[in-house]
């Protein structure tokens, strides 16, 4: 019973967590489509899994508005759960249970009734590629395999939403490539997702709209192209080894802005040639031109210093 | 979302029950090793050694006293082993709470059906007492069948508070706590293994206010086949016990898991 296109499923209004000594989230507004693959962008501590929290009622809204599905979280959150899929951050398997059984009792858990039970769990286990694991102890299970259990599980109830706290922290890049398939054939059958991460690609690739938190407030939001139109130069050119010196040479002649980042210069501009071409002169120098990305939109918005 | 709320019982509690009990399945042998032999040593090693010096207690073979009142102890101890050790395994190291609450449930439900899982293995341990009692010749009354839903609630009864101890630990050595201040002297107090009118009257009073005295005098009877004195006082005290340990236990873990 999927949400026809271009519905809110979730709409938050100056929505605020706060803790006795801090506020997590600080009065964000956003509306997630249905349909769309929805992303919250931003450094450890941002606010990203806490607004995740709200959304699924599983931590009191200090204040502001916050409805999923159209129903007022603080008080329907039982039913806005019976329509949602979850992926934790850290996986939470049944280690109790087998591969089959971590499904089969999830199902129970959503009160589905029993004689369906037995063949959602087999359409779960082939769209996971788990079918030949299906006895198998999760701890046995190398981490793709329970991650894409854990997303499996997450679809036990047919949900119309999935919510995703950062899909694929910890994985190798084969498995991160399997699991984007995975959630892009997820929004082709029309499910609304959400997604924390701060893996720029994977937000790039997965999200048609995202908004880029920090200290509890959301900085920008849009489509990673317009974001990227909006705050940064189209090209940039990385300079590596690069000492302060090097800059003298073209910067006054140049369009080009400069920022250092961690040992190196990113220089953003909107064309490129010309620095290029300077650049070629000086061997010394190791360079990369590449176009601009969320990753640039994200530091330019973030800033640069450590996060912990 | 008021933390203070009252809590619902709802059909999910159910589910968490089947969960438990479908772990417990898959460790069938240690389980019930535990659950008849540990009384049956009890009951053979006190009942048999001890009882030989002891002669006779309140008209009752000391094997007779002892099975009657170790079959509420064992609820007691079982249910509240359950409901430390094992809950918050699932609620703290495991994170099977953060799973369970992902989906429809809630903690009212979550909690609710822990104390249903505790009080059933309590039933566990007071039906294998009840069967090596039976095989001693202690058992005089068909009635005693009804020890097995009195143990029941006596597993509610412990349950609630245990899983208190769950919500405010912050490791498994908080519980000795609870064991050597709680558990323990009312183990030894109230009645299991004499008959409280040996204590100073002072005692006797406060004993009288605790639930394992409740449990206990509810037991006997049922198991030597005497008539109950005030079950109903009894059973209140219990279900009090009960309503009033779920009613703080779901606080508790809701202040816990969902902030």
């Amino acid at each position: 019973m999927n949400k026809p296109a271009g519905e809110e499923v979730v709409e938050a209004r100056k929505l605020t967590k706060c803790f006795q000594d801090r506020c997590a989230v600080d009065g964000v507004d956003f509306t997630v489509t249905a349909g769309k693959c929805f992303g919250f962008l931003g450094p450890n501590g941002a606010g990203k899994t806490t607004t995740l929290r709200m959304i699924l009622g599983l931590t009191p809204v200090t204040s502001g508005e916050l409805n999923v599905f159209g129903l007022d979280v603080s008080r329907h959150a039982a039913e806005i759960r019976a329509r949602t899929g979850v992926v934790p951050q850290t996986d939470n398997l049944d280690p109790d249970f087998s591969v089959a059984e971590n499904l089969a009792m999830y199902a129970r858990y959503y009160g589905l009734p029993a004689a369906q039970i037995p063949a959602r769990v087999d359409g779960l286990l082939a769209f996971a590629e788990l079918t030949g694991r299906r006895d198998a102890r999760t701890d046995a299970l190398s981490g793709g395999m329970q991650r894409r259990l854990t997303i499996a599980r997450a679809l036990i109830n047919d949900p119309d939403m999935v919510v995703l706290d950062e899909p694929t922290t910890g994985l190798d890049p084969q498995v991160r490539h399997v699991i984007w398939g995975r959630l892009a054939e997820l929004k082709d059958r029309g499910k609304t997702l959400l997604l924390t991460t701060h893996y720029m690609e994977e937000a790039e690739r997965l999200c048609d709209e995202l908004v880029i938190m920090d200290h509890g407030r959301i900085l920008d939001q849009g489509s990673p192209r317009e974001l990227v139109a909006r705050h940064v130069e189209p090209e940039v050119i990385e300079l590596r080894g690069a000492g302060d010196d090097i800059l003298n040479r073209f910067t006054p002649n140049a369009q080009c802005r400069i920022e250092p980042i961690g040992t190196s210069f990113y220089c953003y501009t909107q064309d490129s040639a010309e620095i290029l071409a300077q650049l070629r002169e000086v061997p010394e120098v190791n360079f990369m031109h590449r176009s601009s990305g969320l990753e640039d939109v994200f530091l330019r918005l973030t800033g640069k210093e450590l996060r912990d | 979302m008021n933390s203070y709320r009252l809590p619902r019982v709802r059909r999910g509690a159910l589910a968490v029950w089947q969960r438990n009990i479908r772990v417990w399945r898959k460790l069938l042998g240690p389980a019930i090793a535990m659950n008849f032999g540990e009384p049956t040593l009890y009951l053979l090693g006190l009942g048999f050694g001890l009882g030989h010096f002891v002669g006779d207690m309140s008209g009752l073979t000391y094997i007779a006293f002892l099975a009657s009142g170790v079959i509420a102890s064992s609820a007691m101890t079982t249910a509240s082993f359950e409901g430390m050790y094992s809950v918050f395994t699932r609620m703290v190291p495991q994170r099977t709470y953060d799973a369970l609450l992902a989906t429809p449930l809630e903690v009212d439900d979550v909690i609710a059906g822990e104390m249903l899982w505790c009080a059933t293995k309590a039933v566990f341990s007071g039906v294998a007492i009840l069967l090596v009692a039976l095989l001693l010749g202690v058992v005089q009354s068909a009635a005693a069948v009804l020890v097995i839903p009195v143990v029941f609630l006596i597993g509610l009864c412990f349950a609630g508070p245990a899983i208190i101890m769950s919500a405010i630990a912050r490791s498994y050595d908080f519980f000795n706590y609870y064991f050597v201040l709680v558990i323990t002297p009312m183990f030894i107090i109230s009645g299991v293994f004499y008959p409280i009118s040996t204590l100073p009257e002072p005692m006797q009073g406060v004993v009288q206010l605790l639930p394992l005295y409740h449990a206990v005098s509810l037991t006997r009877p049922l198991v030597i086949g005497v008539e109950l004195s005030q079950p109903w006082l009894h059973i209140a005290v219990l279900l009090a016990y009960a309503l009033v340990g779920y009613y703080l236990a779901v606080v508790l873990v809701r202040k816990k898991l969902m902030v």
